[in-house]
Order: structure tokens, then sequence, then C-alpha cells
């Protein structure tokens, strides 16, 4: 392409979307609206994930020690059980921590607080980088020397839940983003169709006259691409907006303040690259798909 | 060069638009095509700017074979054919200047090349001076005349006007037939299909006359008076 009709196809697709006004205001409004129901969406499910990761940080697997090793020996395992694969942290409770933990969660039985500390024993809260290979990791750890087969206390059910619900999430949202951006490019199609249409006749003009349907479909390609990205900046800022509104809300209300929304200064670099690419995606894919028909001269 | 060599066309609709036409233009000829509605002359003239393919027979125009012509060759073809329609398909909110620019630029052409060939083009058909004016300023003889000037902007060797003065009363009609006759003169093949039988009887030019999508005659006059032999 050279640079005066780069120039020229820049200036045409401008011009274009500033002439006909009412029609690019409406396809900017509409690709706003498709990018925040997309956005929205994607960072309920972000929030969601979020949780989800907190819940499963929570998820520890207990390894008991053996009885016949000392408190000392039984430190000394800390190394080993930290290189076993997919272990993110190992916290020591000797059993002396182990027994008053008991005591004061069973305060109210007299018949507990008389337990001896060596009624329990040694042990280590583990923490697992990925709950779905929990029971990979139960039995690497019930290798480890000083644990022993079925000395792990391992929550897999409660872990396959968790994956399960994080799998459906991640479905969902991949489902219905890709539906809404079908929905979006289609309706802006729709909207562009409409300014294509008051301009047939100069396509019919421009191929009249022997432009190759590459230069006639730059302009529009322009067009879709400026509808685009002021409709990504538009919609970035009322997202943002409707974001904090969101999480200032959810901070002052009393029965959902246990939600950690994640704050938005954390996610926005996303946020603005999705949407200019959606925005762009949107813009161009339905100029392009407006312009098909009146190609065919 | 112009040639088509029993060519038919079909529609899908199974209308028989050509039957077998069978029709040469040399380079630098003035040629009227006349025929009653459904003749063919429509077809005729969308068959030689690529517009529809033939269903069969051969087509030659300026040095393309229009039978199973590549997409992208088609703008390549129109660049050598100047079309002129009956109702002149200027852009109305754009001025005389911007519609001779918006068609130079469509074919690519550059700022230097546009600010030469657009007032020598406007000079020819006498309407420099209106350069600035939007189509609905001007007279309807004067539109067809900017749509002939906008024809000729990327030097066509030939020019093809379907009903140029369907809409212009008999004396503008005349000055647009002159003038394509001045073009015609200065080396451009005009192929004018029209059926304004005064008007081209006042032209000693030859005329093909179709019926039912077949050449019935052919020669210099109105209607084949001295007609060639088929």
């Amino acid at each position: 392409m050279s640079r005066h009709n780069f120039a020229y196809f820049a200036r045409e697709g401008a011009y274009n979307m500033f002439s006909h006004g009412f029609m690019s205001f409406a396809a900017i409004g509409i690709t706003v609206a498709c990018l925040l129901i997309m956005g929205t969406f994607t960072l309920v499910a972000v929030n969601a994930n979020a949780m989800l990761e907190d819940m499963e940080s929570t998820n520890q697997m207990l390894a008991f020690v053996d009885e016949s090793l000392t408190e000392e020996e039984a430190r000394a395992l800390e190394d080993d059980l930290l290189a076993v694969p997919n272990v993110r942290a190992v916290t020591f409770i000797s059993n002396a921590q182990a027994a008053e933990e008991f005591r004061a969660r069973y305060e109210d039985e007299e018949l507990f607080q008389g337990l001896p500390d060596d009624n329990f024993r040694h042990r280590f809260a583990i923490e697992l980088v990925d709950i779905g290979y929990m029971s990979e990791t139960r039995e690497a750890i019930e290798a480890v020397p000083g644990i022993g087969e079925g000395n792990v206390n391992a929550y897999e059910d409660e872990a396959a839940g968790f994956i399960t619900l994080r799998n459906v999430a991640g479905v969902v949202c991949v489902v219905l983003i890709a539906v809404l951006l079908v929905v979006s490019v289609f309706i802006i199609a729709n909207t562009i169709k409409l300014t294509t249409f008051d301009r047939r006749d100069e396509i019919a003009i421009m191929k009249m006259v022997g432009a190759t349907n590459g230069f006639i479909r730059w302009p529009f390609v322009y067009e879709g691409f400026l509808i685009g990205l002021f409709s990504a900046v538009i919609g970035f800022f009322l997202q943002w907006g409707l974001y904090e509104a969101v999480a200032r809300s959810v901070a002052s209300n009393d029965t959902i303040n246990l939600i950690n929304v994640v704050p938005f200064q954390d996610l926005w670099g996303y946020v603005a690259l999705i949407f200019a690419a959606a925005g762009m995606v949107i813009g161009v894919g339905g100029s392009l798909s407006a312009i098909r028909r009146f190609l065919l001269v | 060069m112009i040639r088509l060599t029993d060519v038919v066309k079909e529609y899908p609709n199974g209308v028989h638009a050509l039957n077998g036409l069978t029709m040469e233009i040399q380079d630098g000829e003035f040629v009227f095509m006349v025929g009653p509605s459904g003749s063919g002359k429509s077809t005729v003239i969308k068959v030689l700017i690529g517009e529809v393919e033939p269903t069969q027979g051969r087509v030659m125009v300026n040095g393309f074979s229009l039978r199973n012509i590549k997409e992208r060759q088609i703008p390549l073809l129109r660049r050598t054919v100047g079309v002129i329609f009956q109702d002149f398909r200027l852009i109305e909110h754009k001025s005389v200047y911007d519609n001779m620019v918006f068609a130079m630029r469509a074919v690519g052409a550059g700022p230097k090349e546009i600010k030469k060939r657009i007032p020598y083009c406007l000079d020819l058909v006498g309407l420099a001076n209106k350069s600035r004016r939007l189509p609905s300023e001007l007279s309807g003889g004067e539109q067809q005349r900017v749509a002939i000037a906008r024809a000729l902007l990327n030097n066509p060797s030939t020019i093809i006007a379907d009903e140029p003065t369907g809409n212009l009363d008999p004396a503008r009609s005349l000055e647009i037939m002159r003038l394509l006759e001045r073009i015609n003169a200065l080396g451009t093949t005009v192929l004018v299909v029209t059926h304004e039988k005064d008007l081209v009887e006042r032209f000693d030019k030859r005329v093909v006359m179709l019926e039912r999508g077949r050449v019935v005659s052919d020669g210099i006059g109105y209607y084949g008076r001295r007609a060639k032999a088929q």
C-alpha cells in the first residue's frame, strides 16, 4: 500500500465515520454495550476464580509423622516434603501444638482436657500447587521415609468438587464470551450494513471505474477500526466506573463484605487489552461482513 | 477492440437475454446499438464490463477474454472502458471536482496525476469553470458531461454509453452526442446504446440493431438501411 493510499484510506475512514454521525453513534453505542456485557461477565468470572483459588489454598493435606521419630527427627522431614512435586508449602505442627489446638477446639469437653501430648503425633500441614494432582501428591508424600502409607489425610472429594466448579465456570465463561462476540459482530455488521447501504452508489461507481475490492474495502476497514477503538476506550472507562461502584458497594455491605473483590488496578491492563482487541475485531469484522454483499457487482 | 462471437446469456431465472450474438467493433469506431426493450442491449453492456459472465461464446474487450475471466482481472478490464449511464451516477454530496477525485482515487491515482488529469477532462467537456459546484447545482446536460469527463479520467480506450441522453431534452441530447463524437475523433472507441431514432439519424454512423438477443441489422444509418452482410 502506497503512502498516499494509506493516508487516503485513513482520511476516508474517519470522514465516513463522522459524516454518518448517527449510524456511527449507534454502532459505537451497541459495541460499547456488548463490550460492557462481555467485560462484566469476564470480571465476575475472574473474581469467582480468585475466590476459588483462595479456597483451594486453604484446602490442606495433613501428613502424620511416624510415632517412633523424635521432634527433631520429625522436623528434619520438612526438606524431604518440600522436595515432593506439587507441594507449595509445609508447616510443622508438633504433637504439643496439635494437642493444644485439639483441647482448645473441645474446651467444653472435660474428658478431652486431660489428654496427654503423647497421644498426638507430630504432623505437617501441606499446601499444594494444584489440587488437581492431590491423589498423586498424597502417594508421593506417603513414600517419604518417616511418613508411611495411610498416614496422610487428603480431602480428595472436596478437591474434586473445587476442580469441577472451576472447570464448569471456565467453560461457561468461554462459551458465553464466544457467543457474545459473535452476537456483537452480527449486530455491528447489520448497523454498518445500514451505513454501507447509504453508500452503495459510491461503491458501484468505484467498481465501475475499476477499483479493486481491496481498495473499496480499506476505508470501511478503517471506519470499523475507528468505531471499535472509540468503543473500546468508552467501554473501558465505563467498565472501570461500574467495577469500582460494585466493589465499593460490596465492601460497604454487611452481608457480602467477606467477598474479596480483586482491585481494578490489578486488572486494568488486561481489561484495556481485551477491550481494544475485542472492539477492533467487532468493528473490523462487522465492516468486512457488511460490505461483502455490495462488492458482488 | 470489442469482439463477441456466438454469445449466449441465460440468466438463472431462465431468461435468454442473448442468443448467439456476434459483432465486432474496431478500435476508434463510433457505433450506435439500438433495439426494443428486452432485445439484450443492457446485457451486452453488462457482459462487456464483466458484470455478468456469458453462458456460451467468446467475448474479447480491449485484449481481455471475458469467458472465465479471473475476478482480479475485472478491475483492470474496467479501467480500459469508461461507462456512462442515463442517470449520471454522480455522488450528490461531492462537488464536481471531488467526484472526479473520487473516481481517480478509486484506481489508485496519485495527487500529481489527479491535479493534471482532472482539469484536462473538465476542460474537454466544457465544465472547467464549474468544478466546485455540486451536481444538484448543474443542469441535466451538465451532469451528463461531468459523467463523461469522469469516464475519460483513466484514459480508457473505449467509452460505453448506456442511454446517455435518456434524461435530457433534444438540444442537450444533441450536445452530448456531439461531445461523444469529438471524443471519438480523439481516438477513443465509442459504443452508444440508445433508442432515440431521431438522434441516431442525425449522425452518419454505424448502427447495430438487436432483437431477441441477436444482431438483426448492422450498417451505416438507422436500423441498418445499408446493412452489412451478417
